[in-house]
Protein backbone atom coordinates (compact mmCIF):
# COMPACT_ATOMS: atom_id res chain seq x y z
CA UNK A 1 0.00 0.00 0.00
CA UNK A 2 1.00 3.52 -1.07
CA UNK A 3 1.29 5.58 1.90
CA UNK A 4 2.76 8.78 0.11
CA UNK A 5 1.46 11.89 0.47
CA UNK A 6 1.67 14.71 -2.21
CA UNK A 7 3.05 18.29 -1.99
CA UNK A 8 0.57 20.67 -0.61
CA UNK A 9 0.42 22.48 -3.55
CA UNK A 10 -0.45 19.89 -5.63
CA UNK A 11 -4.81 19.25 -6.05
CA UNK A 12 -4.35 15.80 -6.21
CA UNK A 13 -4.78 13.01 -3.48
CA UNK A 14 -4.18 10.48 -6.06
CA UNK A 15 -3.16 12.51 -9.19
CA UNK A 16 -2.94 9.35 -11.89
CA UNK A 17 -6.15 8.03 -10.85
CA UNK A 18 -7.78 11.23 -10.42
CA UNK A 19 -7.10 12.52 -13.71
CA UNK A 20 -7.24 9.84 -16.20
CA UNK A 21 -9.14 10.40 -19.28
CA UNK A 22 -12.38 9.09 -19.60
CA UNK A 23 -10.93 6.34 -21.96
CA UNK A 24 -8.24 5.54 -19.13
CA UNK A 25 -11.22 5.46 -16.21
CA UNK A 26 -13.22 2.58 -18.50
CA UNK A 27 -10.15 0.92 -19.39
CA UNK A 28 -9.18 0.36 -15.54
CA UNK A 29 -13.03 -0.37 -14.85
CA UNK A 30 -13.35 -3.56 -17.20
CA UNK A 31 -9.97 -4.90 -15.76
CA UNK A 32 -11.20 -4.60 -12.56
CA UNK A 33 -14.78 -5.75 -12.72
CA UNK A 34 -13.33 -8.63 -14.81
CA UNK A 35 -11.37 -9.28 -11.40
CA UNK A 36 -13.84 -8.39 -9.02
CA UNK A 37 -16.40 -11.13 -10.42
CA UNK A 38 -13.82 -14.10 -10.72
CA UNK A 39 -13.29 -13.15 -7.19
CA UNK A 40 -16.96 -12.82 -6.41
CA UNK A 41 -17.14 -16.93 -7.07
CA UNK A 42 -15.03 -16.88 -3.94
CA UNK A 43 -18.70 -16.59 -2.14
CA UNK A 44 -21.63 -18.82 -1.92
CA UNK A 45 -24.28 -16.17 -2.08
CA UNK A 46 -22.27 -15.00 -5.80
CA UNK A 47 -21.65 -18.54 -6.98
CA UNK A 48 -24.95 -19.29 -6.68
CA UNK A 49 -26.47 -16.19 -8.34
CA UNK A 50 -24.50 -16.89 -11.67
CA UNK A 51 -25.25 -20.60 -11.94
CA UNK A 52 -29.06 -19.33 -11.57
CA UNK A 53 -28.75 -16.61 -13.56
CA UNK A 54 -26.30 -19.02 -16.52
CA UNK A 55 -23.54 -16.39 -16.33
CA UNK A 56 -19.77 -16.95 -15.56
CA UNK A 57 -17.27 -14.72 -15.08
CA UNK A 58 -15.74 -15.13 -18.46
CA UNK A 59 -19.37 -13.94 -19.93
CA UNK A 60 -17.93 -10.15 -18.86
CA UNK A 61 -16.05 -9.29 -21.98
CA UNK A 62 -17.31 -5.29 -22.16
CA UNK A 63 -18.50 -2.84 -19.64
CA UNK A 64 -21.62 -3.37 -21.04
CA UNK A 65 -21.76 -6.85 -19.81
CA UNK A 66 -22.32 -5.76 -16.40
CA UNK A 67 -26.12 -5.44 -17.40
CA UNK A 68 -25.87 -9.24 -17.28
CA UNK A 69 -25.49 -9.35 -13.83
CA UNK A 70 -28.38 -9.59 -11.64
CA UNK A 71 -28.86 -7.04 -9.04
CA UNK A 72 -28.24 -6.87 -5.57
CA UNK A 73 -30.33 -6.06 -2.92
CA UNK A 74 -30.03 -5.14 0.88
CA UNK A 75 -32.61 -8.10 1.33
CA UNK A 76 -30.11 -10.72 -0.23
CA UNK A 77 -27.52 -8.87 2.57
CA UNK A 78 -30.05 -9.59 4.94
CA UNK A 79 -30.64 -12.93 4.08
CA UNK A 80 -26.99 -13.71 3.69
CA UNK A 81 -26.89 -12.62 7.96
CA UNK A 82 -24.04 -12.19 8.85
CA UNK A 83 -21.11 -13.64 6.43
CA UNK A 84 -23.44 -15.41 4.03
CA UNK A 85 -21.73 -12.77 1.32
CA UNK A 86 -18.32 -12.75 2.30
CA UNK A 87 -15.60 -13.64 -0.71
CA UNK A 88 -12.63 -14.44 1.41
CA UNK A 89 -12.16 -16.46 4.99
CA UNK A 90 -13.16 -14.90 7.74
CA UNK A 91 -9.76 -14.59 9.41
CA UNK A 92 -8.61 -12.52 6.30
CA UNK A 93 -11.13 -10.18 7.73
CA UNK A 94 -9.98 -7.45 10.48
CA UNK A 95 -13.43 -5.46 10.67
CA UNK A 96 -17.08 -5.81 10.49
CA UNK A 97 -19.73 -2.26 10.48
CA UNK A 98 -23.13 -3.76 11.35
CA UNK A 99 -26.50 -1.51 10.56
CA UNK A 100 -29.20 -2.50 12.98
CA UNK A 101 -31.95 -1.57 9.99
CA UNK A 102 -35.06 -0.49 11.11
CA UNK A 103 -37.05 -3.28 9.67
CA UNK A 104 -35.16 -5.67 12.19
CA UNK A 105 -32.96 -7.99 10.50
CA UNK A 106 -29.44 -6.61 10.69
CA UNK A 107 -27.02 -6.27 7.95
CA UNK A 108 -23.46 -6.93 8.27
CA UNK A 109 -20.34 -5.21 5.80
CA UNK A 110 -17.17 -7.69 6.25
CA UNK A 111 -13.36 -5.68 5.55
CA UNK A 112 -10.29 -6.92 5.28
CA UNK A 113 -7.20 -5.17 5.98
CA UNK A 114 -6.82 -3.46 2.57
CA UNK A 115 -10.26 -2.70 2.47
CA UNK A 116 -10.27 -0.64 5.13
CA UNK A 117 -6.80 0.82 3.61
CA UNK A 118 -8.87 2.20 0.28
CA UNK A 119 -11.45 3.44 2.42
CA UNK A 120 -9.31 5.55 4.09
CA UNK A 121 -7.23 6.96 0.92
CA UNK A 122 -10.87 7.41 -0.74
CA UNK A 123 -11.91 9.76 2.23
CA UNK A 124 -8.10 11.22 2.37
CA UNK A 125 -8.74 11.65 -1.87
CA UNK A 126 -11.97 13.71 -0.43
CA UNK A 127 -10.66 15.80 1.75
CA UNK A 128 -7.88 17.09 0.01
CA UNK A 129 -9.52 17.83 -3.03
CA UNK A 130 -11.54 20.28 -1.27
CA UNK A 131 -8.36 22.33 0.30
CA UNK A 132 -7.07 20.18 2.93
CA UNK A 133 -3.81 19.74 4.48
CA UNK A 134 -1.30 18.18 7.10
CA UNK A 135 -1.52 21.38 8.42
CA UNK A 136 -5.46 21.39 9.18
CA UNK A 137 -6.74 20.02 12.09
CA UNK A 138 -9.99 18.01 11.42
CA UNK A 139 -12.45 17.59 14.04
CA UNK A 140 -15.46 14.23 13.60
CA UNK A 141 -18.65 14.82 15.07
CA UNK A 142 -19.55 11.61 14.05
CA UNK A 143 -20.77 8.86 16.16
CA UNK A 144 -18.00 6.55 16.23
CA UNK A 145 -18.69 2.81 16.63
CA UNK A 146 -20.75 0.91 14.10
CA UNK A 147 -21.67 4.14 12.36
CA UNK A 148 -19.52 4.45 9.51
CA UNK A 149 -18.64 8.00 9.22
CA UNK A 150 -16.93 7.88 12.81
CA UNK A 151 -13.88 5.75 11.96
CA UNK A 152 -14.42 6.42 8.24
CA UNK A 153 -13.48 9.71 8.51
CA UNK A 154 -10.75 9.39 11.04
CA UNK A 155 -9.15 7.19 8.89
CA UNK A 156 -9.58 9.22 6.20
CA UNK A 157 -8.17 12.11 7.99
CA UNK A 158 -5.10 10.12 9.84
CA UNK A 159 -4.39 9.11 6.00
CA UNK A 160 -3.84 12.54 4.67
CA UNK A 161 -1.82 13.62 7.56
CA UNK A 162 -4.11 15.96 9.51
CA UNK A 163 -4.14 16.30 12.99
CA UNK A 164 -7.36 14.59 14.18
CA UNK A 165 -10.20 15.07 16.92
CA UNK A 166 -12.19 12.71 17.36
CA UNK A 167 -14.78 14.60 19.04
CA UNK A 168 -18.02 11.91 18.36
CA UNK A 169 -21.05 12.97 18.19
CA UNK A 170 -23.07 15.07 21.09
CA UNK A 171 -21.79 17.73 23.52
CA UNK A 172 -21.86 20.94 21.73
CA UNK A 173 -20.56 22.91 24.15
CA UNK A 174 -17.45 20.69 24.59
CA UNK A 175 -17.87 20.54 20.48
CA UNK A 176 -17.19 24.24 20.23
CA UNK A 177 -14.42 24.25 23.14
CA UNK A 178 -12.20 21.88 20.90
CA UNK A 179 -12.66 23.76 18.13
CA UNK A 180 -11.83 27.15 19.79
CA UNK A 181 -8.70 25.50 21.86
CA UNK A 182 -7.30 22.74 19.19
CA UNK A 183 -7.89 25.66 16.28
CA UNK A 184 -9.80 23.34 14.60
CA UNK A 185 -9.91 24.08 10.90
CA UNK A 186 -12.00 21.43 9.11
CA UNK A 187 -15.61 19.56 10.94
CA UNK A 188 -17.49 16.87 9.76
CA UNK A 189 -20.74 16.60 10.88
CA UNK A 190 -24.95 15.84 9.45
CA UNK A 191 -26.16 19.42 8.28
CA UNK A 192 -29.05 19.31 11.00
CA UNK A 193 -25.41 19.58 13.73
CA UNK A 194 -23.69 22.63 12.32
CA UNK A 195 -27.13 24.13 12.49
CA UNK A 196 -27.60 23.08 16.19
CA UNK A 197 -23.72 23.84 16.70
CA UNK A 198 -24.32 27.10 15.55
CA UNK A 199 -27.11 28.18 17.77
CA UNK A 200 -24.86 27.08 20.77
CA UNK A 201 -21.92 29.47 19.55
CA UNK A 202 -24.12 32.07 19.92
CA UNK A 203 -25.89 31.41 22.84
CA UNK A 204 -22.19 31.61 24.66
CA UNK A 205 -20.82 34.51 22.00
CA UNK A 206 -18.73 32.45 20.10
CA UNK A 207 -18.75 34.31 16.81
CA UNK A 208 -17.57 31.18 14.05
CA UNK A 209 -15.80 33.79 11.95
CA UNK A 210 -14.23 35.72 14.54
CA UNK A 211 -13.37 33.02 17.12
CA UNK A 212 -12.72 29.95 15.07
CA UNK A 213 -10.38 28.56 12.37
CA UNK A 214 -12.60 26.78 10.55
CA UNK A 215 -12.37 26.75 7.02
CA UNK A 216 -13.97 23.75 5.39
CA UNK A 217 -17.31 21.63 6.37
CA UNK A 218 -18.24 18.11 5.66
CA UNK A 219 -21.78 17.84 5.62
CA UNK A 220 -23.50 14.22 4.52
CA UNK A 221 -25.58 11.65 6.19
CA UNK A 222 -28.76 13.33 6.38
CA UNK A 223 -30.54 14.39 2.64
CA UNK A 224 -30.41 18.05 2.24
CA UNK A 225 -31.28 20.91 -0.02
CA UNK A 226 -28.61 23.38 -1.56
CA UNK A 227 -30.54 26.25 -0.23
CA UNK A 228 -29.85 24.14 3.57
CA UNK A 229 -26.30 24.44 2.51
CA UNK A 230 -25.92 28.21 1.59
CA UNK A 231 -27.95 28.91 4.87
CA UNK A 232 -24.74 26.59 6.66
CA UNK A 233 -22.29 28.65 4.68
CA UNK A 234 -23.58 31.82 5.92
CA UNK A 235 -23.65 31.25 9.32
CA UNK A 236 -20.11 29.16 9.82
CA UNK A 237 -18.63 31.64 7.39
CA UNK A 238 -16.97 29.05 5.41
CA UNK A 239 -17.40 26.13 2.55
CA UNK A 240 -19.70 23.10 3.18
CA UNK A 241 -19.20 20.04 1.03
CA UNK A 242 -21.53 17.50 0.26
CA UNK A 243 -20.55 13.87 1.33
CA UNK A 244 -21.87 10.72 -0.07
CA UNK A 245 -21.28 7.66 1.96
CA UNK A 246 -22.99 4.00 2.12
CA UNK A 247 -21.58 1.64 4.66
CA UNK A 248 -22.63 -1.11 2.10
CA UNK A 249 -20.05 0.54 -0.30
CA UNK A 250 -17.92 0.82 2.82
CA UNK A 251 -19.40 4.12 4.03
CA UNK A 252 -18.13 7.77 3.60
CA UNK A 253 -15.98 8.09 0.71
CA UNK A 254 -17.94 7.08 -2.51
CA UNK A 255 -18.46 10.91 -3.64
CA UNK A 256 -17.85 13.89 -2.57
CA UNK A 257 -18.04 17.68 -4.11
CA UNK A 258 -14.88 19.01 -5.29
CA UNK A 259 -14.10 22.81 -5.00
CA UNK A 260 -16.96 23.78 -7.80
CA UNK A 261 -19.96 22.33 -5.99
CA UNK A 262 -21.62 21.08 -8.81
CA UNK A 263 -22.45 17.40 -7.91
CA UNK A 264 -20.25 14.98 -6.28
CA UNK A 265 -17.84 13.14 -7.67
CA UNK A 266 -18.13 9.39 -7.53
CA UNK A 267 -14.76 7.55 -7.67
CA UNK A 268 -14.59 5.60 -11.15
CA UNK A 269 -11.64 3.52 -10.16
CA UNK A 270 -13.34 2.31 -6.94
CA UNK A 271 -16.92 1.64 -8.00
CA UNK A 272 -19.11 1.65 -11.45
CA UNK A 273 -21.99 3.98 -11.07
CA UNK A 274 -25.50 3.01 -12.64
CA UNK A 275 -28.59 5.14 -12.93
CA UNK A 276 -31.46 2.86 -14.02
CA UNK A 277 -35.05 3.45 -13.97
CA UNK A 278 -36.56 1.92 -10.72
CA UNK A 279 -39.65 -0.08 -12.11
CA UNK A 280 -37.58 -1.35 -15.57
CA UNK A 281 -34.30 -1.19 -14.29
CA UNK A 282 -33.45 -0.27 -17.80
CA UNK A 283 -30.68 2.37 -17.70
CA UNK A 284 -31.86 5.56 -17.97
CA UNK A 285 -29.87 8.96 -19.67
CA UNK A 286 -27.60 11.69 -18.68
CA UNK A 287 -29.20 14.01 -16.54
CA UNK A 288 -32.33 11.75 -15.84
CA UNK A 289 -33.52 10.62 -12.31
CA UNK A 290 -33.55 7.00 -11.82
CA UNK A 291 -31.72 4.70 -8.61
CA UNK A 292 -28.41 4.81 -8.32
CA UNK A 293 -26.56 1.15 -8.56
CA UNK A 294 -23.02 0.88 -7.49
CA UNK A 295 -20.58 -2.08 -8.22
CA UNK A 296 -17.47 -2.42 -5.90
CA UNK A 297 -14.40 -2.99 -7.85
CA UNK A 298 -11.16 -2.79 -5.17
CA UNK A 299 -13.59 -4.57 -2.34
CA UNK A 300 -11.68 -7.76 -1.13
CA UNK A 301 -14.11 -9.07 1.94
CA UNK A 302 -17.07 -8.41 0.44
CA UNK A 303 -17.58 -7.13 -3.17
CA UNK A 304 -21.22 -5.95 -4.59
CA UNK A 305 -22.24 -6.48 -7.88
CA UNK A 306 -25.15 -4.03 -9.20
CA UNK A 307 -25.96 -2.83 -5.20
CA UNK A 308 -29.49 -0.96 -5.47
CA UNK A 309 -29.11 1.87 -3.22
CA UNK A 310 -32.36 2.86 -3.37
CA UNK A 311 -31.16 6.55 -3.64
CA UNK A 312 -32.79 8.45 -6.36
CA UNK A 313 -30.12 10.92 -8.43
CA UNK A 314 -28.61 11.88 -12.03
CA UNK A 315 -25.78 12.21 -13.61
CA UNK A 316 -24.41 15.66 -14.30
CA UNK A 317 -21.62 15.29 -16.23
CA UNK A 318 -18.42 13.35 -16.75
CA UNK A 319 -15.81 16.40 -17.01
CA UNK A 320 -15.34 19.33 -14.60
CA UNK A 321 -13.09 22.34 -14.57
CA UNK A 322 -11.37 20.59 -11.47
CA UNK A 323 -9.49 18.50 -13.67
CA UNK A 324 -11.29 15.11 -12.67
CA UNK A 325 -13.12 13.30 -14.89
CA UNK A 326 -14.65 11.24 -12.89
CA UNK A 327 -18.56 10.81 -13.53
CA UNK A 328 -20.60 14.15 -11.22
CA UNK A 329 -24.07 13.33 -9.24
CA UNK A 330 -25.95 15.09 -8.17
CA UNK A 331 -27.24 15.23 -4.50
CA UNK A 332 -29.98 13.04 -3.77
CA UNK A 333 -33.39 13.88 -4.57
CA UNK A 334 -35.28 10.99 -2.30
CA UNK A 335 -35.73 7.08 -1.87
CA UNK A 336 -36.93 4.71 -4.60
CA UNK A 337 -39.04 3.02 -1.35
CA UNK A 338 -41.05 6.27 -1.43
CA UNK A 339 -41.98 6.19 -4.85
CA UNK A 340 -45.73 5.09 -5.54
CA UNK A 341 -46.72 3.41 -9.33
CA UNK A 342 -50.37 4.47 -9.89
CA UNK A 343 -52.13 3.65 -12.86
CA UNK A 344 -48.74 3.59 -14.62
CA UNK A 345 -47.43 6.36 -13.94
CA UNK A 346 -44.55 7.29 -10.78
CA UNK A 347 -45.56 9.79 -8.28
CA UNK A 348 -42.82 10.89 -5.60
CA UNK A 349 -44.93 11.96 -1.68
CA UNK A 350 -42.75 15.37 -2.62
CA UNK A 351 -44.79 16.41 -5.51
CA UNK A 352 -48.08 16.22 -3.38
CA UNK A 353 -46.64 18.37 -0.48
CA UNK A 354 -45.03 20.89 -2.84
CA UNK A 355 -49.00 21.29 -3.98
CA UNK A 356 -50.28 21.30 -1.17
CA UNK A 357 -47.77 23.49 0.56
CA UNK A 358 -48.84 26.06 -1.77
CA UNK A 359 -52.12 26.42 -0.21
CA UNK A 360 -52.45 28.50 2.87
CA UNK A 361 -54.92 27.14 4.14
CA UNK A 362 -53.75 24.06 4.78
CA UNK A 363 -51.68 22.68 7.85
CA UNK A 364 -48.36 21.09 7.06
CA UNK A 365 -49.29 17.40 7.78
CA UNK A 366 -51.03 14.95 5.12
CA UNK A 367 -51.47 11.37 4.50
CA UNK A 368 -51.59 9.49 1.08
CA UNK A 369 -53.83 6.57 0.84
CA UNK A 370 -53.56 3.91 -2.36
CA UNK A 371 -56.73 1.51 -2.60
CA UNK A 372 -58.27 -1.13 -4.70
CA UNK A 373 -61.96 -0.37 -6.07
CA UNK A 374 -62.85 -2.52 -9.10
CA UNK A 375 -59.04 -2.97 -10.15
CA UNK A 376 -58.38 0.42 -10.26
CA UNK A 377 -55.47 2.08 -7.98
CA UNK A 378 -57.44 4.98 -6.25
CA UNK A 379 -55.34 7.87 -4.25
CA UNK A 380 -56.60 9.63 -0.86
CA UNK A 381 -54.94 12.96 -0.07
CA UNK A 382 -56.09 13.61 3.41
CA UNK A 383 -54.78 17.14 4.29
CA UNK A 384 -55.01 19.09 7.75
CA UNK A 385 -57.08 22.78 7.43
CA UNK A 386 -54.63 25.36 9.26
CA UNK A 387 -57.44 27.92 9.82
CA UNK A 388 -61.18 27.05 9.62
CA UNK A 389 -61.46 30.60 7.11
CA UNK A 390 -65.34 29.96 6.81
CA UNK A 391 -68.11 27.74 7.52
CA UNK A 392 -69.57 27.70 4.59
CA UNK A 393 -69.96 24.72 3.11
CA UNK A 394 -69.61 25.40 -0.38
CA UNK A 395 -65.88 27.25 0.42
CA UNK A 396 -64.63 24.44 1.46
CA UNK A 397 -65.96 22.37 -1.10
CA UNK A 398 -63.83 24.71 -3.32
CA UNK A 399 -61.00 24.57 -1.67
CA UNK A 400 -60.94 20.79 -1.92
CA UNK A 401 -61.45 21.10 -5.85
CA UNK A 402 -59.14 23.80 -6.35
CA UNK A 403 -56.52 21.52 -4.70
CA UNK A 404 -57.71 18.30 -6.68
CA UNK A 405 -57.40 20.47 -9.74
CA UNK A 406 -53.54 21.53 -8.44
CA UNK A 407 -52.44 17.87 -8.08
CA UNK A 408 -53.94 16.77 -11.21
CA UNK A 409 -51.61 19.04 -13.00
CA UNK A 410 -48.92 17.72 -10.99
CA UNK A 411 -49.70 14.20 -11.07
CA UNK A 412 -51.55 13.68 -14.14
CA UNK A 413 -54.13 11.90 -12.13
CA UNK A 414 -57.95 12.82 -9.81
CA UNK A 415 -57.24 11.78 -6.20
CA UNK A 416 -59.47 12.08 -3.83
CA UNK A 417 -58.96 14.93 -1.41
CA UNK A 418 -60.52 15.08 1.96
CA UNK A 419 -60.02 17.83 4.55
CA UNK A 420 -59.38 17.13 8.08
CA UNK A 421 -59.51 19.04 11.03
CA UNK A 422 -55.96 20.10 12.76
CA UNK A 423 -54.17 16.96 14.43
CA UNK A 424 -56.06 14.10 13.30
CA UNK A 425 -53.57 12.91 11.17
CA UNK A 426 -51.49 9.88 12.61
CA UNK A 427 -47.96 10.81 14.02
CA UNK A 428 -45.57 8.11 14.69
CA UNK A 429 -42.48 8.32 16.97
CA UNK A 430 -42.92 12.06 15.79
CA UNK A 431 -42.53 11.40 12.54
CA UNK A 432 -45.63 11.80 9.90
CA UNK A 433 -46.62 9.00 8.09
CA UNK A 434 -47.01 9.99 4.46
CA UNK A 435 -48.07 6.78 3.00
CA UNK A 436 -50.08 3.83 2.92
CA UNK A 437 -50.65 1.61 0.59
CA UNK A 438 -53.84 -0.69 0.83
CA UNK A 439 -53.72 -1.93 -2.58
CA UNK A 440 -55.12 -5.32 -2.99
CA UNK A 441 -51.80 -6.38 -5.37
CA UNK A 442 -48.81 -4.64 -3.71
CA UNK A 443 -46.25 -3.86 -6.84
CA UNK B 1 -78.88 45.93 16.65
CA UNK B 2 -76.15 43.50 16.17
CA UNK B 3 -75.12 40.05 14.85
CA UNK B 4 -73.94 37.53 17.70
CA UNK B 5 -70.92 35.29 17.40
CA UNK B 6 -71.18 31.79 16.63
CA UNK B 7 -68.45 29.71 17.09
CA UNK B 8 -68.13 27.24 14.00
CA UNK B 9 -66.02 24.24 14.64
CA UNK B 10 -64.18 21.86 11.70
CA UNK B 11 -64.73 17.97 12.79
CA UNK B 12 -64.13 15.43 11.53
CA UNK B 13 -67.08 12.51 11.37
CA UNK B 14 -66.12 9.48 13.93
CA UNK B 15 -63.34 11.61 15.28
CA UNK B 16 -63.00 12.36 18.65
CA UNK B 17 -62.85 16.65 17.69
CA UNK B 18 -66.58 16.98 19.33
CA UNK B 19 -65.67 14.87 23.02
CA UNK B 20 -62.40 17.37 23.05
CA UNK B 21 -64.41 20.43 22.30
CA UNK B 22 -67.03 19.74 24.60
CA UNK B 23 -64.56 19.11 27.35
CA UNK B 24 -62.22 22.11 26.80
CA UNK B 25 -65.85 24.28 26.90
CA UNK B 26 -67.00 21.96 30.15
CA UNK B 27 -63.36 22.90 31.89
CA UNK B 28 -63.77 26.56 31.37
CA UNK B 29 -67.10 26.20 32.35
CA UNK B 30 -68.79 28.21 29.13
CA UNK B 31 -72.50 27.05 28.84
CA UNK B 32 -73.59 26.00 25.70
CA UNK B 33 -76.49 27.34 24.42
CA UNK B 34 -77.59 25.87 21.44
CA UNK B 35 -75.70 23.53 18.70
CA UNK B 36 -75.73 22.17 15.75
CA UNK B 37 -73.78 19.98 13.17
CA UNK B 38 -74.02 20.02 9.75
CA UNK B 39 -72.41 17.21 7.78
CA UNK B 40 -71.34 16.23 4.59
CA UNK B 41 -69.80 12.30 3.89
CA UNK B 42 -66.56 13.88 4.95
CA UNK B 43 -66.31 16.14 7.46
CA UNK B 44 -69.21 18.05 9.57
CA UNK B 45 -69.00 21.61 11.21
CA UNK B 46 -70.41 22.20 14.63
CA UNK B 47 -72.45 25.35 15.16
CA UNK B 48 -72.57 26.75 18.49
CA UNK B 49 -73.66 29.47 20.52
CA UNK B 50 -72.27 30.13 23.91
CA UNK B 51 -72.23 31.77 26.72
CA UNK B 52 -68.37 33.49 26.13
CA UNK B 53 -68.03 33.40 21.83
CA UNK B 54 -64.71 34.94 22.24
CA UNK B 55 -63.22 33.31 25.28
CA UNK B 56 -64.85 29.63 24.30
CA UNK B 57 -62.52 30.57 20.37
CA UNK B 58 -59.12 31.61 22.24
CA UNK B 59 -59.37 28.26 23.86
CA UNK B 60 -60.42 26.08 21.09
CA UNK B 61 -57.48 27.93 19.33
CA UNK B 62 -54.61 27.08 21.57
CA UNK B 63 -55.65 23.43 22.03
CA UNK B 64 -55.06 23.30 18.14
CA UNK B 65 -59.23 22.98 17.07
CA UNK B 66 -59.88 24.52 13.44
CA UNK B 67 -62.38 27.08 14.57
CA UNK B 68 -64.03 30.14 13.05
CA UNK B 69 -66.24 32.91 15.00
CA UNK B 70 -68.97 33.34 12.94
CA UNK B 71 -71.61 36.79 13.21
CA UNK B 72 -75.17 35.45 13.00
CA UNK B 73 -78.55 36.84 13.42
CA UNK B 74 -80.90 35.49 15.93
CA UNK B 75 -84.31 36.60 16.72
CA UNK B 76 -87.00 35.94 18.93
CA UNK B 77 -90.08 33.88 17.23
CA UNK B 78 -92.46 33.70 20.61
CA UNK B 79 -95.87 34.80 20.57
CA UNK B 80 -96.48 35.67 17.74
CA UNK B 81 -97.25 32.81 14.97
CA UNK B 82 -96.16 33.40 11.52
CA UNK B 83 -93.28 35.91 12.28
CA UNK B 84 -90.55 33.30 11.12
CA UNK B 85 -92.04 32.94 8.03
CA UNK B 86 -92.72 36.81 7.52
CA UNK B 87 -88.86 37.37 8.22
CA UNK B 88 -87.94 34.91 5.66
CA UNK B 89 -90.21 36.04 3.06
CA UNK B 90 -89.21 39.49 3.49
CA UNK B 91 -85.16 38.57 3.33
CA UNK B 92 -85.93 36.56 0.34
CA UNK B 93 -87.59 39.49 -1.12
CA UNK B 94 -84.70 42.18 -0.25
CA UNK B 95 -82.81 39.55 -2.12
CA UNK B 96 -80.75 38.13 1.38
CA UNK B 97 -79.50 34.64 0.89
CA UNK B 98 -79.83 32.65 3.81
CA UNK B 99 -77.07 30.38 4.09
CA UNK B 100 -77.94 28.44 6.96
CA UNK B 101 -80.31 28.44 9.97
CA UNK B 102 -81.87 26.34 13.35
CA UNK B 103 -83.77 27.26 16.29
CA UNK B 104 -84.03 26.28 19.54
CA UNK B 105 -86.07 26.95 22.55
CA UNK B 106 -84.49 29.43 25.06
CA UNK B 107 -85.64 30.08 28.17
CA UNK B 108 -89.15 28.99 26.89
CA UNK B 109 -88.88 31.29 24.34
CA UNK B 110 -88.45 30.61 20.55
CA UNK B 111 -85.07 31.81 18.95
CA UNK B 112 -84.34 31.75 15.11
CA UNK B 113 -80.45 31.35 14.26
CA UNK B 114 -79.44 32.69 10.87
CA UNK B 115 -76.32 32.95 8.56
CA UNK B 116 -76.67 35.34 5.90
CA UNK B 117 -75.21 36.61 3.13
CA UNK B 118 -75.49 40.49 3.44
CA UNK B 119 -75.95 40.42 7.81
CA UNK B 120 -76.64 44.56 7.09
CA UNK B 121 -79.47 44.12 4.85
CA UNK B 122 -81.06 41.22 6.75
CA UNK B 123 -80.83 43.91 9.74
CA UNK B 124 -82.63 46.32 8.46
CA UNK B 125 -85.15 44.15 6.73
CA UNK B 126 -86.07 42.86 10.59
CA UNK B 127 -85.94 46.04 11.80
CA UNK B 128 -88.53 47.53 9.01
CA UNK B 129 -90.98 44.35 9.49
CA UNK B 130 -90.45 44.80 13.86
CA UNK B 131 -88.65 41.78 14.77
CA UNK B 132 -87.06 41.34 17.68
CA UNK B 133 -83.37 40.82 17.05
CA UNK B 134 -81.33 39.18 20.20
CA UNK B 135 -77.91 40.34 20.80
CA UNK B 136 -75.34 38.49 23.28
CA UNK B 137 -76.20 40.31 26.05
CA UNK B 138 -79.71 38.12 25.74
CA UNK B 139 -77.10 35.06 26.24
CA UNK B 140 -75.07 35.96 29.10
CA UNK B 141 -75.13 33.27 32.05
ZN1 LIG C 1 -14.71 18.62 -10.04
Amino acid sequence: MNNIIPNDNCPFFNEKMETMTRAEIEALQLERLQATVRHCMNSPFYKKRFQEAGITPEDIKSLDDIRRIPFTTKQDLRDTYPFGMASVPLRECTRLHSSSGTTGTPTVILHTRKDLEEWAAQVARNLWMVGLRPDDVFQNSSGYGMFTGGLGFQYGAERLGMLTVPAAAGNSLRQIKFITDFGTTALHAVPSYVTRLYEVMRSIDVDPRRDTKLKVLAIGAEPHSEEQRRRIEEMMGVKAYNSFGMSEMCGPGVGFECQEQNGLHFWEDYYIVEIVNPETLEPVPDGEIGELVLTTLCREAMPLLRYRTRDLTRVLGRSCPCGRNHVRIDRMRGRSDDMMVLRGVNIFPIQIEKILMNFSELASNYLITLTTDKENDNMLVEVELEELFTDDFHRLQDLTKRIQRALKDEILLTPVVKLLPKGTLPVSDGKAVRVVDKRTVYQ
Amino acid sequence: MTTIKQLSIFIENKSGTLIKVLNLLSDAKIQIIASTIADTQDYGIYRVLCSAPREAFTILKENGINVQLTDVLAIAIEDEPGKAATAINALSDAGVNILYMYSFLWQGKGVLVMRTDKSDEAMQVIARKSIILLDEDNFKN
